[in-house]
């Protein structure tokens, strides 16, 4: 037999104007967990989807268990074993968790769902990796961690025994994330091959056998985890050393700049308030950190800030001025700033190009528009090329590339770039670093604290632990739409903040 | 390969590339394949007819053969393209803001109302009638519009309810102004010619036709003024990026509930006006036994398509659409029924969903290849 189970070599996909992978080889042994590092546009989503048969290489070849194999198609891919748990799950909603295991591969008699030796079989599954499921349970009504386990149990049932795992951490909680990872080993234990991609370094340290990196569409190297360190794994990934410590000077609180009091805020799903009660301040010169798990009414909050959602009741003062009933282009020229959380519904206009995104919020100024509501084109190119060149945005065609073909970290890298520009009175960050790399991560967040240094309020919104940890100078909890506890983010853990998230501790009276 | 014949490639390339290119590509395609289908239906309902039905269509007023008589019948198809083309603004300004204006056809019905309700029964010069049409039109829109914006209720739905109700409602407020004896409105060339639209002495320019007017210049000045102010104003920038993307123009303060609203009372004023330039030349007398929405603003949004969505586009394709819709009154009606012309017209307009098709699969195509070329080097 051979060594490996999946072998891509030399692999060298073009498109016009880029090199996505030059000269690239991963090879993946049987049983072992392989993690796949990179920035975001280094090619490894190219690479997977070559192994997945949805581009031709140009050059290279793909051999599975020593023998030399043509992917043309997912079908192939399907049928030589190779599964795939996308980051963004792809289960039906309204189908229970048996249901969408077989989706596509039923067992029929005569036309007839046997759903009976279907269940069997996923029950022995879950048995045998502890992948605990209830087969009957609806999916839109368990967690994120349930749902993942039955995307697993997809690629089970179907016999793969090639496995990739897209960013599956990002979703869960920290105690979730430990889970997967026992789940993960128990897997390749049980022989089947793990391919990691994952933006993480500790996670890589703790389950990875060996880490492949690339950078820039090249491939950089593979190294054995036991080896390395995380420090050296991420200047392998961005070609140089980069801080993981947030530096910043301790945080000079000065006057009150938001005043939020006693803010409710309805829910679009339930009947109880999806923000109940909640009261906070944030100073002038200081980064407040909304910690939680996702969906615990962050979203909602930050739309009652913004103005996108009404309020039931409860009053927010900006600088001194009642805004709770203002507009929204009222708040936002009175000094708030707002990073969205999902940048493709609220940030960007994707179809609009990127200096018309880069003036979305202030298109409207005299500077760009004259007194007849024509636009000038020219201050709007002239404006948008300074933003490109000052806050490193790259696109294809400059300040007239479309919004949708960029990279994502490009895409919030202009919405930080046109938020910050407006010089804000109150930056409501929410999410600001979801789904980009280190050298991104890192970057915004020396943009957070150089407006808390500037005397800004800063409030972010994060579900990142590290990031609440690093950047912020007070953390408050929000659990089921109230703030359950206030932390000096020096003085408290991990895994204390991990137990008020998930709602088994509370602190009573918080203001 | 020498630099002049690089160059000249890669111009060729941006030509291919370029999206206004696509588009007229695509819409000549459609209008060949749409003339060939319905070449083929001309062949198996009658063989010996078809050749000379097809032509018929095609030549339009080119079948008269005296050049006065041509031009004349030149003249009228130029009208009743500058009222098509109206409607086609309407459409496609709707479209660019995500709405699918499909009531272009009602607020058409209602413009025509209010125009010849105003220069039959109150005896109002053409300018006052010319705006009336607008207004009410555009009233109407704003119905559809307000429905969308605060109770997102779906304009196809409501659009299409206003059209009947604007049809059987504008029947019912000219049967007071119909002529006695028969079921049509009375002529206004009898009873206030100062509704008519001025002729500037166009109508000389067509062996006086007299349905010849500053119509035909108002609805090309429109075209124009629709195309700056979707590319080149504030207001323009705001309409579509509401349409592109609803909740960036919220989240960015654009009150997008209003944006709405403007722009289907703009399309339905758009479409009003178009009323007003067709019926205030006298061209035709309204029939107040109507049972059908007039098919005006339906082929309007052919026109919208078939001309790319954009307004300089669009008064080629009216023109054309109207070219062939007045050439099938020529077809021999002994080997033919009277409905053939609508059928070929119907093939083509039919086909203008295909100028999207053309457009994507060209662009995989181009993809595909300088993939491939990429490689090579």
């Amino acid at each position: 037999m051979a060594e490996y189970a999946i072998e891509m070599l030399n692999i060298t996909k073009k498109f016009p104007g880029i090199i996505a992978n030059d000269n690239i080889t991963l090879q993946l042994k049987k049983g072992e967990i392989h993690a796949l590092l990179g920035e975001n546009g280094a090619g490894k989503s190219t690479l997977m989807s070559v192994l997945f048969g949805l581009y031709q290489p140009e050059e290279g070849e793909i051999h599975k268990n020593g023998k030399r194999v043509t992917i043309n198609d997912p079908n192939d891919a399907n049928a030589l074993g190779i599964g795939m748990v996308h980051q963004h799950f792809k289960l039906v909603e309204c189908f229970s968790v048996l249901d969408n295991i077989i989706l596509g591969v039923e067992t029929t008699k005569g036309g007839l769902l046997q759903k009976e030796e279907a269940r069997k079989k996923v029950v022995a599954l879950s048995e045998k990796y502890g992948l605990s499921v209830d087969p009957d349970a609806i999916v839109e009504d368990i967690t994120v961690g349930m749902q993942q386990r039955t995307e697993i149990l997809k690629m089970l049932y179907r016999d793969n025994d090639i496995l990739i795992f897209d960013e599956p951490t990002a979703v869960l909680t920290p105690q979730e994330i430990q889970e997967l990872l026992t789940i993960m080993k128990n897997l390749a234990a049980e022989g089947k091959s793990i391919l990691f991609i994952t933006h993480k370094l500790a996670e890589i340290m703790q389950v990875a056998d060996r880490c492949s990196v690339l950078r820039k569409g090249k491939y950089i190297g593979t190294v054995s985890v036991k080896d390395t360190t995380p420090e050296k794994l991420s200047a392998m990934m961005v070609g140089r050393d980069v801080n993981f410590v947030v530096e910043k000077k301790p945080a000079t609180p000065k006057e009150v700049v938001l005043d939020v009091r006693n803010m409710t805020v309805a829910s679009k799903h339930h009947k109880n308030n999806a923000v109940n009660n909640v009261s906070l301040q944030v100073h002038r010169g200081e980064i407040v950190c909304i910690a939680g798990i996702d969906g615990n009414g962050q979203t909602e909050f930050v739309y009652g800030l913004s103005g996108l959602e009404p309020l039931k009741s409860g009053t927010i003062t900006m600088n001194g001025a009642d805004i709770t009933h203002l507009p929204i282009r009222r708040r936002l020229t009175m000094g708030m700033s707002h990073i969205p959380e999902d940048r493709h519904k609220h940030g960007l206009v994707l179809d609009y190009s990127l200096e018309d995104n880069i003036v979305l919020q202030r298109y409207f100024e005299p500077q760009f528009t004259n007194p007849f509501g024509f636009l000038k084109r020219k201050e709007i190119r002239k404006y948008a090329n300074r933003l490109i060149e000052q806050y490193d945005v790259r696109s294809g065609q400059g300040a007239v590339t479309k919004a949708r073909s960029m990279s994502g970290g490009n895409q919030q890298k202009a919405i930080i770039a046109r938020e910050i520009d407006k010089n804000p009175e109150l930056l409501i960050a929410v999410q600001p670093t979801r789904g980009l790399d280190v050298g991104a991560i890192e970057y915004i967040h020396k943009q957070l604290v150089a407006q808390r240094d500037a005397g800004k309020g800063v409030l972010l919104v994060s579900l990142e632990l590290d990031e609440v940890m690093n950047v912020s100078d007070r953390i408050l909890v929000m659990y089921e739409g109230e703030i359950v506890g206030e932390f000096d983010p020096k003085k408290v853990t991990v895994e204390e903040l991990g137990l008020y998230m998930a709602g088994s501790k509370r602190k009573e009276a918080v203001r | 390969m020498s630099t002049e014949q690089k160059k000249e490639g890669s111009l060729l390339k941006k030509c291919i590339r370029n999206n206004g290119f696509q588009t007229i590509i695509g819409s000549l395609l459609c209008i060949i394949i749409g003339l060939f289908i319905g070449y083929i239906v001309l062949l198996v309902i009658n063989p010996q007819g078809a050749g000379k039905a097809i032509t018929a269509i095609l030549k339009n007023f080119l079948y008269y053969p005296s050049a006065a008589a041509a031009k004349k019948y030149f003249g009228t198809t130029l009208v009743k393209a500058s009222a098509l083309l109206m409607c086609s603004l309407s459409v496609l300004f709707a479209w660019k803001v995500g709405l699918f204006n499909i009531g272009a056809a009602g607020q058409y019905v209602i413009g025509a109302g209010a125009c010849l309700y105003c220069g039959l029964k109150f005896g109002m010069p053409w300018y006052g009638c010319l705006f009336a049409a607008m207004i009410a039109a555009a009233l109407v829109g704003a119905i559809s519009g307000a429905l969308k914006a605060y109770f997102n209720v779906n304009e196809v739905i409501s659009c299409i309810m206003l059209n009947w109700i604007g049809l059987y409602v504008v029947n019912m407020l000219l049967s007071n102004v119909k002529e006695q004896t028969t079921p049509y409105t009375r002529p206004l060339s009898s009873v206030n010619k100062s509704a008519l639209l001025p002729n500037i002495g166009l109508d000389k320019l067509f062996s006086k036709n007299e349905f010849v007017t500053i119509g035909l210049l108002l609805a090309v000045v429109a075209a124009i003024a629709i195309w700056i102010l979707l590319e080149k104003t504030k207001f323009g920038y705001e309409l579509k990026a509401t349409g592109l993307n609803k909740n960036a123009a919220k989240y960015c303060g654009m009150r997008e509930k209003t944006n709405i609203i403007l722009t289907m009372m703009i399309a339905g004023g758009l479409a009003g006006l178009g009323a007003g330039i067709f019926y205030l030349t006298g061209i035709e007398q309204w029939m107040v036994q109507q049972t059908s929405v007039p098919a005006m603003g339906f082929n309007g949004i052919a026109a919208a398509f078939l001309g790319g969505s954009n307004p300089i586009g669009a008064i080629f394709s009216s023109y054309f659409i109207q070219h062939i819709t007045s050439g099938g009154t020529y077809v021999d009606k002994t080997m033919y029924c009277s409905q053939i012309s609508d059928l070929i017209s119907a093939f083509i307009i039919y086909l203008c969903g295909f100028v999207f098709f053309f457009k994507v699969r060209l662009n995989r195509y181009l993809d595909k290849r300088d993939e491939k070329k990429g490689g090579a080097k």
